[in-house]
């Protein structure tokens, strides 16, 4: 496998570039899973359902700002119309049926956007001047690469001082920890909730403007889907239960996906899907509790 | 306005098809500490998670300030000025006492600065001002205990709950958690206290209610502290 892999720079940026999405996608699940314990299995058609407002707003001709503004609106009354209508009413329920509730917003979601655009879907152009390269010390760079490093960095330092310096921030933090202790001290649920949602439907509008660029114009109603199922193994092997080690997970996996893909032939690189998620099943079986955790930390207790 | 502060109203709570705590009534007014007592599994937890809405209510009802608690949710309870300090403590180990103290405010009635109430925590436990940048799965029991009251104090609330604060605790120590509430008492706060140190508790509260199979069986006063056989007699009624 190896005497197959061709390795330049562009290889890299692009993995990197990947790997900052992810990172994003990895926090926007993991946020939500730290208050609710539910792991948000239509966080994919979120982002689809972004990539398509993108693509519709291109169609109709606005202006570019439009379309991004088009796109977090979409993503964030989306995000929060699943609170309100499937996480509140069911977030006493047990794991399983929040989890399979997740599953028919994801299939709805999807059904929606084949019955609405057909299997082709639309093309989302609007940003594709930043496909090119620029040159910088002698290494070709796509606008992209820089554009997604950028605003990973700039989505996740705002988080962290959200979380770290302020009121609602604190409170999300203790209601990850301990829910119920959390309520018992007057921390409002709902607010924390619809809180997390919200901030996880800005990464995942983000997220959305960023794929389809980086890896596709073509958005179907599958957009985003494989995404999602590789960033949750990413999520799962990093360590689902904390924020960090979630988001190394998911950059670890986005960087090892388009290294390996950018890097083997393509005769090869049909394998590697099945290599990563092999990978994932052997690092579970090794260390349960994810890959970035501290001993004794992996255990998920639920409230 | 001439009811007490806290009234729990013939109280039925029910786990499963258990019945947990049975026609239970009681008061307590500001100023007023509270005893609860009685043996593991009697229903003393189940009389404080009901009054904060953490499990329903199936007959009865429980009044602060004349408004019926039930069927509300534990923020809401909490943020109407009944705070809880509950078993086991409950710290944030991975935050800082700080923090700990701040999630308290969360529960204060006033939007007022949490600054000062913060201060006054700090005055009426020092250990926790020393500690403050520290993280507070560092503290010791007794320590973390001292934390958990000052985070339910911080709230300035009217009713304070305690759940077994002086579990596990070394004497020296008990002693603290005891002084800290006389001195919450000299505030005006209702204190309700359910406790396993049965003696200490009957001597220390002005009065003290004996609970066993989710009943009330007796009322003691700190009188009968000293006069073993009743207290005896009435845990094993």
């Amino acid at each position: 496998m190896i005497a197959g892999l061709t390795v330049d720079w562009q290889t890299v940026t692009d993995a990197v570039a990947l790997g900052a999405i992810y990172a994003l996608m990895a926090v926007g699940i993991g946020l939500v899973f730290g208050v609710l314990r539910l792991v948000n299995f239509a966080y994919g058609q979120l982002i689809m359902a972004g990539a398509f407002a993108l693509a519709l707003a291109g169609e109709w001709n606005w202006p570019v700002w439009g379309g991004i503004l088009l796109c977090f609106a979409v993503v964030l009354v989306l995000s929060l119309l699943m609170d309100r209508l499937v996480f509140r009413p069911l977030r006493t329920e047990s794991p399983a049926v929040m989890l399979v509730a997740t599953f028919a917003v994801a299939f709805l979601l999807q059904s929606i956007a084949l019955l609405k655009f057909g299997g082709l879907g639309r093309t989302a152009l609007s940003l594709a001047s930043l496909e090119r390269p620029v040159t910088i010390a002698g290494v070709d760079i796509r606008k992209i690469t820089i554009v997604a490093v950028a605003a990973t960095v700039v989505c996740l330092v705002t988080l962290l001082v959200i979380l770290e310096r302020t009121e609602v921030g604190l409170h999300m933090r203790a209601a990850a920890m301990d829910f119920r202790t959390a309520r018992l001290l007057g921390v409002r649920a709902s607010r924390v909730i619809g809180g997390a949602v919200l901030i996880s439907g800005f990464l995942a509008a983000v997220a959305a403007i960023m794929l389809t660029v980086e890896e596709t114009s073509q958005v179907t109603p599958a957009f985003g889907l494989d995404d999602t199922i590789i960033v949750l193994a990413g999520v799962v092997v990093g360590g689902l239960n904390r924020l960090l080690p979630a988001t190394l997970g998911g950059f670890a996996i986005g960087f090892a996906y388009g290294f390996l893909g950018g890097a083997l032939s393509s005769n090869q690189s049909q394998y590697l899907p099945s290599f990563v998620f092999g990978a994932v099943i052997v690092v579970l079986v090794l260390r349960p509790g994810g890959l970035f955790t501290r001993h004794g930390q992996g255990a998920i207790e639920r409230v | 306005m001439s009811e007490p502060a806290l009234v729990v109203d013939h109280l039925e709570v029910r786990h499963g098809a258990v019945d947990a705590v049975r026609d239970l009534s009681l008061e307590v007014d500001r100023g007023e500490i509270v005893g609860l007592i009685g043996p593991n599994g009697a229903g003393k937890s189940s009389t404080l998670h009901a009054i904060m809405g953490l499990v329903g209510v199936r007959r009865g009802d429980i009044r602060f300030d004349g408004r019926s608690l039930v069927g509300r949710n534990p923020e809401d309870v909490a943020r109407a000025g009944i705070a809880l300090v509950p078993e086991g403590r409950r710290i944030y180990g991975e935050l800082t006492v700080e923090e700990n103290l701040r999630l308290g405010l969360a529960g204060r009635r006033s939007r007022s600065s949490g600054d000062d109430h913060l201060e006054r925590a700090y005055d009426l436990f020092p250990i926790v001002r020393e500690f403050r940048r520290r993280p507070a799965g560092v503290l010791s029991g007794g320590q973390q205990q001292q934390l958990a009251i000052a985070r339910a104090l911080v709230a300035d609330p009217a009713v304070l709950l305690l759940d077994e604060p002086s579990l596990g605790l070394a004497p020296t120590i008990v002693d603290i958690v005891f002084d800290a509430l006389a001195s919450i008492r000299e505030r005006g706060l209702a204190v309700l206290l359910v406790e396993q140190r049965a003696q200490r508790t009957v001597a220390f509260a002005d009065r003290c209610h004996v609970i066993s199979h989710g009943r009330l069986r007796v009322t003691l006063t700190p009188d009968d502290a000293e006069d073993t056989r009743t207290m005896v007699a009435a845990y094993f009624a």
